[in-house]
């Protein structure tokens, strides 16, 4: 593998590397847009909580026997909308979601020890690909899988996104003028907890920050306009996952879930760097100066 | 070994403090809760339990490496906790009350950054040291059967260190953390009262999550914390309560996984959290019954 061309093709000739690429080019456009509101709301601990759940809801699937996938969306996208519908009283306190997340964690675990118990073998390997991905093995079924519901969960978010955003920098004034702000909370809660399953099947439970986090930090600050924003985000996201696949392929020792999450960070500490020191062309004055 | 739980308690008791491990669990246990106990209480009130959180998952990278270099894991967890907890501290904003939560986004972000980060190094070593998966579990979920008598020492030792070192700041930091503004203008030095609260936490964070494992924590920090604030506004007769609510939680929860199946992470949890919300009942109730005391 001398030559990169040569050994990108011959990458991508993979079968594993082509269903990994489906599955997460689309489940990172998807969590890196849906973080850009997140990290704008606030939400970040909620979401936090959100792939605890994820977590949770996997072992209890797997418990109970049924398909890992049924337990991951239905409890995230139900403790989302409860989430969602506390905070609409008020702002969802962080000590409440702190207990509470801790518990699910504990359910967790219990529900990990059930199923150890009940199943003698390739118990450990299942815990930990919950846990931190696999999305090297996934299957090409729920590959496509994973990307049609990511399809769809970007298609809804879009339909969202300018109600949404309204009510995000100002929801006393889009209350006013009519937006259903009560209404969009939970559903936004909801298809973060969607979005947590889906990247709970890409880079872990536990790494979901990699994606839902690092890239719209990073967008924010490399521009103040929140459509480019949105969109720079989802385009980094997607740009820390080919990474990682890639360093991963070419450095099979290191997991394909430290590699993306690794590349994020780097990614978010390169922009802090860059606009620290007010590189004209990336800093926030720059963008915003430019017609 | 088998274990039989009879409707005789002192029977129980004393088969439970038969075997040496679970005795070395109940010490270090009752040493891991006094301290979160009161470290976390003031971690509620200055609503830092995001920065709680992430300080607890740095410490299972820390663990898992130290386990890969063949280094005792305790070295790992103080190591990383604590340097975790000053590179928290110089990010702008880091050491201030209620920071990582809420309000600014990209704070939080940034934590959940260095959280995920965290985790993934975590998951490289242990990738790296091979037939180490049972011992993942162990490290994120907390065993009741793994405390050596040395580790015992050094959870005391900390835990003397952090609680006198809390005794000599608390009331600075009470006042920091309730108002900061006020504070800063009599004088009190904001930034490094919070710099040091924050190493605090992480040493309270690092020694429970050789017990509880790193992601179980919050049991121990948040919960009983929650649970004294919701049954009284006092500031010292909470800290005790909370205390007191983080012992009986370990004792019980110790107790519950030594007997029973299932793991300790799940009972110490489950616990915490049926406390709260009798807590919040009770708070609730009060409310309620306070009101039609007024209006009748």
């Amino acid at each position: 593998m001398s030559d990169p061309i040569t050994g990108l093709a011959h990458m991508l000739g993979q079968p594993f590397i082509q269903h990994a690429l489906v599955a997460g080019t689309s489940i990172a456009l998807l969590s890196g847009l849906v973080g850009y509101f997140v990290v704008l709301r606030g939400q970040v601990f909620a979401g936090d909580a959100l792939s605890h759940v994820a977590y949770a809801g996997a072992l209890a699937a797997l418990a109970a026997g049924v398909d890992l996938r049924f337990g991951l969306f239905a409890a995230t996208i139900a403790v989302g909308l409860v989430l969602g519908l506390l905070g609409g009283r008020r702002a969802a306190d962080d000590v409440v979601i702190g207990t509470a997340f801790a518990w699910v964690l504990g359910l967790g675990v219990f529900f990990l020890a059930i199923y150890t118990t009940h199943s003698a073998t390739g118990n450990s390997a299942a815990n930990v690909n919950v846990l931190f991905g696999s999305i090297l093995g996934i299957s090409a079924s729920a590959a496509s899988t994973a990307a049609w519901i990511a399809v769809g969960l970007i298609a809804l978010l879009l339909v969202l996104a300018r109600p949404l955003l309204f009510a995000s920098l100002d929801p006393d004034v889009a209350r006013a003028s009519g937006v259903p702000v009560r209404l969009l909370g939970p559903l936004f809660l909801a298809i973060v907890g969607a979005t947590a399953a889906e990247a709970s099947q890409a880079i872990g439970a536990l790494l979901l920050f990699g994606l839902l986090a690092a890239p719209p930090a990073a967008a924010q600050r490399l521009t103040d306009r929140p459509w480019r924003g949105f969109v720079l985000s989802g385009l980094l996201s997607v740009l820390c996952l080919w990474i990682g696949v890639c360093v991963a392929y070419a450095a099979p020792k290191l997991p394909v879930s430290f590699t993306i999450m690794t590349t994020s960070t780097v990614l978010y500490a390169g922009v802090v760097l860059v606009t620290t020191v007010r590189w004209p062309a990336f800093s926030r004055r720059g963008g915003a100066a430019r017609p | 070994m088998s274990v039989d739980l009879t409707w005789d308690l002192v029977a129980d008791v004393r088969q439970l403090l038969s075997y040496h491990f679970m005795l070395n669990a109940l010490r270090a246990g009752t040493i891991v809760a006094v301290v979160c106990g009161a470290i976390g209480y003031f971690m509620v009130l200055r609503r830092q339990s995001f920065v709680g959180h992430t300080l607890a998952v740095i410490g299972f990278p820390g663990a898992a490496g130290a386990i890969w270099l063949g280094v005792s894991s305790g070295f790992g967890y103080y190591g990383f906790c604590i340097a975790g907890a000053l590179v928290i501290a110089a990010l702008p904003g880091g050491g201030r009350a209620g920071s990582g939560l809420g309000g600014a986004g990209e704070e939080s972000a940034v934590v959940g950054t260095v959280q995920g980060f965290a985790l993934a190094c975590g998951f490289l070593f242990v990738s790296l040291y091979k037939g180490f998966l049972s011992g993942l579990n162990n490290l994120l979920f907390g065993t009741i059967t793994g405390v050596a008598d040395h580790q015992v020492i050094t959870l005391l030792i900390a835990g003397v260190l952090c609680l006198a070192v809390l005794v000599a700041i608390a009331r600075p930091l009470l006042f920091v953390s309730v108002d900061p503004d006020v504070a800063r203008a009599s004088g009190v030095p904001v930034r490094l009262v919070g710099t040091v609260y924050l190493v605090l936490l992480g040493t309270a964070a690092a020694g429970a999550s050789q017990i509880t494992g790193s992601l179980l924590v919050f049991a121990l920090l948040v919960a009983p914390a929650a649970t004294a604030s919701r049954l009284t506004a006092r500031p010292y007769l909470g800290l005790g309560l909370s205390v007191l609510i983080a012992v009986l939680v370990t004792w019980l929860g110790e107790a519950f996984a030594f007997f029973s199946p299932y793991p300790i992470g799940f009972w110490v949890t489950t616990l915490a959290f049926g406390a709260y919300l009798l807590a919040t009942g009770y708070g609730l109730l009060r409310e309620r019954l306070g009101r039609r005391l007024v209006t009748a």
